[in-house]
């Protein structure tokens, strides 16, 4: 059964790219493909296109289902016709980042170079790459300019540097339970979640691919300590609260508390389909991601160069990128006098609130999208 | 009554063009749109009203989702042009703290309240009720105010705090009123200076 308000059954496209890319990092890709899908058409002024970027586990799979109708896209809830971004006003593009396992380039591919999969050869990327990239795709699909770029987390960071190094090419950023750099806070857990991974006698320095195991421990763990950081204390509270699986102490290391099982399971379904190295390059692409350094450190000096009007979100609940983070984003755009709105969103479920649909949520951002002019 | 054309027009004579502009409980935008259309100004709202939010990013408006009880610590000394804060003056709890954050990040702001002492205010509490009328719309069970005060007592908290009257516009009924304000106005529109800041 397809929900009425579906972009329905989607394919994914691959643009292959020949062209070397340098990155950030000094790394150079010889050759790079990036997997994305579309949604609704291009207009004939090319004026009504929307990029999505996507978070640290995300893909371009944003709406509709394949032929698997469970199958949903990771924004279903806010992308399809009649849905907040309507896809009858709106060409929407998800694409999947450089350094992913989910189609694009990425260390599970192989290097030209040694005919074995990249592992820990691939090079370091940044959010900074990833919107060159997408810019380059953009050119192939023919958008000159992005009537809007959003996205949530690590995806809102790409829609703020979209403004900074594309600032005649965009024309409104949302940037969505983002942050303008990670705290020291925000590192810590990050290198926590590293540091199961690069110890997993698994891990095989990166290489684990040819001696054909995965560091599953490592990546699990890893998954866990971030889906920690994604809740709150009340929604973990409300969802499982110190319930016991046999109503009382056992005394024993099997799930006793619910939550145990909550974080178990998450991990092993992670750790089932993702690829460590992928975790890896991305959660340094959030460490790294900081357009106030370069500025002495002043976010208002960084953003001096945006042109774009901006929607910031923020979730009451969320710790992992709380509300003060986005406000220092707002302070810095009216610092320069750019048009922003700035929405607090009263929603319990922390920083997982960006992909709920929460009414006041979705409301905010359906009105948003009305007024953009397309 | 939030805003009647009075309201907007006065407003719209002491802002010129192209300025910055703050209006503080700014409920859908209508007086930032009013303003940017009639002066072109720059201007942001701020409102802790989810709904009133989205009403301004409907309507246009940049508006941030803010409490205003929390100060303006975010915004830099003198950034705005004009801080306007129009009837919610009285639905403040700090109101000593605010009006000096209006005049650290603006360089002058324009405040309106309902008179309390209004006659037919009087008139009420005289009858032993506590007033219900266009200005003071609320019953006294459910009303947003928190600060009950007259168009005299606020003179003297200028005074006390350093705050210069610039400009004072009473009103009753969308009409001026130049006699006897503080018992023939049902509210007063102020535009407000710091002492020490002559206008340009």
């Amino acid at each position: 059964m397809i929900a009425p308000q579906s972009v329905g059954r989607v394919t994914p496209q691959v643009a292959h790219f020949a062209e070397p890319l340098t990155l950030r990092s000094g790394g150079v890709l010889p050759a790079y493909d990036l997997v994305y899908e579309t949604y609704g058409q291009l207009n004939a002024g090319a004026s009504n296109a929307v990029l999505v970027c996507h978070a640290l586990s995300g893909s371009h799979h944003v709406a509709g289902h394949y032929d698997d109708a469970a199958s949903v896209g990771w924004w279903d809830n806010l992308v399809g016709p009649g849905k907040p971004l309507d896809t009858r006003k709106f060409f929407v593009v998800g694409v999947n980042n450089l350094g992913s396992c989910y189609g694009s380039t990425g260390p599970k591919a192989t290097n030209p170079d040694t005919g074995q999969p990249w592992g820990a050869e691939f090079p370091f990327v940044t959010v900074e790459d990833w919107v060159a990239t997408q810019a380059r795709l953009a050119d192939r699909l023919g958008i000159r300019q992005f009537a809007a770029v959003m996205g949530g987390s690590l995806g809102g960071m790409q829609a703020m540097s979209w403004t900074l190094q594309y600032p005649e090419r965009i024309r409104h950023a949302l940037v969505i339970a983002a942050a303008p750099r990670l705290s020291a806070e925000n590192i810590a857990f990050n290198e926590v979640a590293r540091q199961a991974i690069l110890t997993d006698p698994d891990f095989h320095g990166g290489d684990y691919y040819r001696h054909g195991v995965v560091p599953a421990r490592g990546l699990r763990l890893a998954r866990m300590v971030g889906h920690i950081t994604y809740l709150s204390d009340d929604a973990m509270a409300a969802k499982f609260g110190r319930s016991l699986r046999h109503g009382k102490a056992v005394y024993h290391y099997d799930v006793e508390f619910e939550i145990e099982s909550y974080l178990r399971h998450q991990g092993d379904k992670f750790a089932g389909f993702f690829d460590a190295n992928t975790y890896l390059l991305t959660t340094k692409a959030l460490d790294y991601f900081d357009p106030a350094f370069e500025h002495g450190g002043s976010l208002a000096a960084a953003l001096a160069r945006a042109e774009a009007e901006f929607l910031v979100v923020s979730f009451t609940t969320d710790w992992r990128f709380s509300p003060e983070r986005s406000r220092e984003i707002v302070r810095a755009l009216v610092h320069n006098r750019r048009p922003v709105s700035y929405a607090e969103i009263d929603c319990p479920a922390g920083h997982d609130s960006f992909l709920l649909d929460d009414a006041d949520y979705h409301g905010v951002l359906r009105a948003y999208f009305d007024r953009i002019e397309v | 009554m939030r805003y009647d054309r009075f309201d907007f027009d006065v407003i719209t004579e002491w802002i010129s063009p192209g300025e910055r502009v703050l209006d503080l409980g700014c409920g859908d935008g209508a007086l930032l749109r009013h303003l940017t259309a009639a002066r072109q100004i720059q201007g942001w709202g701020v409102e802790k009203d989810i709904e009133r939010v989205r009403a301004c990013i409907a309507n246009g408006v940049n508006v941030l989702h803010l409490d205003l009880d929390q100060g303006l610590s975010g915004f830099e000394n003198g950034f705005f042009d004009h801080v306007i804060m129009s009837f919610s003056l009285q639905a403040m709890h700090n109101t000593q703290g605010i009006l000096a954050e209006m005049l650290r990040v603006g360089r002058e702001a324009v405040v309106s309240f309902p008179n309390f002492a209004y006659w037919r205010h009087r008139q009420s509490i005289l009858n032993g009720r506590m007033p219900v009328s266009d200005s003071l719309p609320h019953q006294w069970y459910n009303t947003p105010n928190v600060r009950f005060f007259t168009i005299a007592d606020f003179e003297a908290l200028c005074e006390m705090d350093d705050i210069v009257i610039h400009e004072r516009l009473a009103f009753d009924e969308g009409k001026v009123v130049l006699e006897e304000p503080n018992f023939l106005a049902s509210a007063a529109l102020y535009r407000l200076g710091r002492r020490g800041l002559s206008r340009p």
